[in-house]
């Protein structure tokens, strides 16, 4: 059935592909066959993540994108998280509100993602939908990420470019310097640059960018220089700008050749993330849940702390390990 | 079965008041649901694409112009041309009783006007998604 699926959405199904994102983000094994077909099809797509604080005006910048993406001939795949809910697990997904102009393109595809349970600003399976809409031929996928805070930059690892926008107002050139969010952008975005502020916020990034290169952090290659640019998203100004700047920076990472080297550690992170949820799952199969509850019980009553429960049921299982 | 069910919540039509749509998707959320929120002045067409983007199992139409006999057939009709004949419609606002029949024989699973319970609503969309 999940091969019948992939090479439904190879042919350019959409309903196909919808049905897939879904079977991933429930996970299993279905999930993983089919991604194992998909994914000699991937590889093609430039992913260019969004991040922000909420209310920055991320998913309208998202849509003016997608509409500067498809003026250049190119088809857009979007990926938008929004939070779940931690006491009901439900989630509110409203980033098509800010999206109705790319209604009824037959080169554009949006799906919202619920985090459920996630904290660096994507969900867990976010990186394998973005390999899905990559196989399925569009060229460019925009993932928006959840509105974060400071340090939710799982982004980074799954974007070839990651656009972080800020707008006036949020915070001082303090702010700027500190560790996270700003290390991670490739280009930088001062949205809603009609309202006040907007002048001192781009000069208070670009001061934090210049002592960064004096200071030469490891990471970032000193190469590429961020721009930061302005937009008003809302009526689309500063959007043809950003553009160029992505188009800009895919060259850099082709001709620098940090393309492959960001293919390579997302390939590692990829890695030992599946084989965290791999081995935890067949642990806890092999203890048992009620042995894990047990010692939550006793640790929640103060009779064992966390490190002597996770080297006493370690020791359950005769390799001392997962088997 | 899927883990969490998925609804979209959509206003279709012409009027700008929204605030029971958000009451209810707020309400369906908070019963565990993932809940994909359109906003206001959606076309049928525009509906139904989300629909088969966000691989939904129900959709909830809010109408207060008293256009729902045009537009609501359209999405069921536009849902069914997609291959979506599995996604169960429900439809809230001001809906006169002598409209329900021809609706639910249009193949809406439900009708909800106003002072009904989100507690009813979200029991509703279980039952009929083959849950609870």
């Amino acid at each position: 059935m999940t091969v019948e699926l992939v090479l439904r959405i190879l042919e350019g199904d959409r309903r196909a592909l919808a049905r897939l994102i879904s079977l991933i983000e429930d996970d299993g094994p279905p999930a993983q066959a089919a991604l194992a077909t998909l994914y000699p099809h991937t590889g093609r797509a430039h992913v260019v993540g969004i991040t922000g604080a909420p209310g920055t005006g991320k998913s309208t910048l998202v849509n003016e994108l997608a509409k500067g993406f498809r003026q250049r001939g190119a088809t857009v795949g979007i990926v938008a998280v929004d939070p779940t809910s931690p006491f009901t697990g439900g989630a509110l997904l409203g980033d098509r509100v800010r999206m109705r102009d790319l209604a009824g393109d037959p080169g554009i595809f949006i799906r919202s993602m619920a985090t459920r349970g996630s904290l660096g600003g994507l969900a867990r399976a976010t990186g394998d939908v973005v390999k899905v809409l990559d196989a399925a031929g569009f060229a460019v996928v925009l993932v928006e990420t959840v509105g974060v805070g400071q340090a939710e930059v799982d982004i980074a690892r799954t974007a070839h470019t990651t656009i972080v926008v800020e707008a006036p107002g949020l915070g001082d050139d303090v702010q700027a310097l500190k560790a996270g969010l700003m290390e991670i952008a490739d280009i930088l975005v001062v949205n809603k640059a009609d309202r006040p502020g907007a002048a001192q916020t781009a000069r208070a990034l670009e001061v934090a960018l210049e002592l960064g290169r004096n200071s030469a952090g490891p990471g970032k290659d000193a190469a590429w220089r961020p721009p930061v640019l302005k937009t008003v998203a809302l009526d689309g100004s500063g959007v043809a700008e950003v553009l160029e700047a992505v188009a800009a920076h895919r060259a850099y990472l082709e001709s620098s050749g940090l393309w492959s080297r960001r293919e390579r550690e997302r390939a590692r992170a990829d890695l030992t993330g599946a084989l965290e949820r791999e081995l935890l799952a067949r642990f806890v199969a092999r203890v048992g849940e009620t042995a894990l509850e047990e010692w939550a019980d006793r640790i929640a009553r103060r009779e064992a702390d966390v490190y002597t429960a996770v080297r006493s049921l370690l020791m359950r299982t005769d390799s001392g390990g997962c088997g | 079965m899927r883990e969490r069910l998925r609804v979209l919540i959509a206003k279709p039509g012409l009027d700008g008041h929204d605030r029971g749509a958000k009451v209810v998707a707020r309400a369906l959320r908070d019963a565990g649901m993932e809940v994909i929120y359109t906003g206001l002045r959606q076309t049928p067409e525009m509906i139904v694409e989300a629909a088969l983007q966000e691989d939904v199992d129900a959709v909830g139409l809010s109408i207060l112009s008293g256009a729902h006999m045009t537009l609501v057939p359209r999405v069921i009709q536009g849902l069914r041309e997609a291959g979506l004949d599995h996604v169960r419609v429900f439809v809230g606002g001001i809906i006169p009783d002598e409209d329900v029949p021809a609706l639910k024989e249009a193949g809406v699973e439900a009708v909800f006007g106003p002072g009904t319970s989100t507690q009813t609503i979200v029991e509703a969309v279980r039952r009929a998604c083959g849950e609870g």
